[in-house]
């Protein structure tokens, strides 16, 4: 494949060298010179310095012939551009970008981003398995069907506790797919399994579900 | 017309200034407060410490009854996304935005945005005094 990397700061530096290594080309465009020259003495001659929004310098790039289009620069903004500018000028055919704020993940994705990666987000996800408070924990994603899985712990005081699924609120499109209970043996629920106060549930939602999930399935009775 | 410009740099400050003074509601938005100093002493309007392409900033200038929202900070790219902020996720009914580079501003104008290029509109202004 040949892969367009806009930035050559930490980030499009390691990911370029990862990307050679598996036998792809791949071409980073910086602005900086410093960062191109670095990057050439340690990888070759793959740098192209210049602005990576610019249709310009992506015509240099021979992004029209790029099977995806990376932007690792430290400018949420800048990173944006240069996929929208791939994508619409080029018909790049995947166009990845990194954010470092994380609520610009789904704005990203709606302005046709195909794949948007915050980091914060990922270490959270990685994190969130160690802290007690979080009682929502992603486990997977499936990107293409906009699906995801999670895993839910019903806390002590949830109005789930002793309640059958059916009777539940659970957003529709939402399915409870896995219950794991302290000392037995996991199983599928059933419209009629009571829930039980420390169970994990394992469900099937989608993403704009989630916090409804969340809420049916955690919130204090009142 | 309610109207929230981000950036008040010099024309930001100057378009805020003539359209409070006629009569528009007129909010600026700009993460530097002392670029408020550019606005007329008569502006009447509300100008707010916040960052436009943050959403929940925006809904604090009053974005969801906006009826336009035009982006005039010094980055093209922060313009670019601010406008299609307001434009696909508050579907403000108009979104102008200054871009300086003229091939972005014609992919951008060709994906739906007014979007203004000074560059090419001077340049023609000093080809037409130089040649005239």
């Amino acid at each position: 494949m040949y892969i367009v990397v806009v930035g050559g700061g930490n980030i499009g530096y390691h990911l370029a060298r990862s990307l050679l290594s598996e036998g792809h080309e791949v071409l980073v465009i910086e602005k900086d010179a410093q960062k191109c020259e670095r990057i050439s003495e340690d990888l070759g001659s793959i740098t192209l310095r210049g602005d990576g929004c610019e249709v310009a310098t992506l015509e240099t790039a021979g992004a029209g012939r790029a099977d995806m289009l990376v932007a690792v620069t430290d400018h949420d903004e800048d990173n944006l551009v240069s996929c929208q500018v791939a994508r619409h000028r080029f018909e790049v055919k995947r166009t990845v970008a990194r954010v470092a704020n994380p609520k610009l993940v789904p704005i990203f994705r709606r302005l046709g981003v195909d794949c948007v990666v915050s980091s914060t987000m990922l270490i959270m996800e990685h994190i969130e398995h160690d802290i007690p408070t979080h009682s929502l924990v992603h486990l997977l994603t499936i990107a293409d069907a906009q699906m995801e899985i999670v895993e839910v712990r019903i806390p002590p005081k949830s109005a789930a506790v002793g309640r059958k699924v059916k009777d539940l609120s659970l957003p529709s499109g939402t399915t409870l797919s896995l219950l794991i209970r302290r000392q037995e043996r996991p199983q599928v629920p059933t419209p009629e399994t009571v829930l039980q106060a420390g169970d994990q549930v394992v469900a099937v939602t989608l993403p704009e579900l989630e916090e409804a999930l969340k809420l049916a399935l955690t919130e204090t009775g009142g | 017309m309610n109207v929230l410009i981000m950036g008040c740099g010099r024309v930001g400050a100057r378009l805020a200034s003539s359209l409070d003074a006629q009569g528009h509601k007129v909010t600026v938005l700009d993460v530097d407060a002392y670029s408020f100093r550019r606005l007329l002493p008569t502006f009447g309007g509300t100008a707010l410490l916040g960052d436009g392409t943050d959403d929940e900033a925006l809904r604090k200038a009053g974005i969801e009854k906006a009826d336009a929202f035009v982006a005039l900070t010094q980055g093209d790219n922060r313009n670019v996304l601010a406008a299609q902020i307001a434009k696909h996720l508050f579907q403000v009914p108009r979104v102008l935005c200054r871009i300086y580079d003229p091939l972005r501003r014609d992919l951008y104008e060709a994906l739906g945005l007014e979007a203004i290029g000074p560059t090419t509109i001077i340049a023609e202004t000093f080809r037409k005094r130089l040649a005239g």
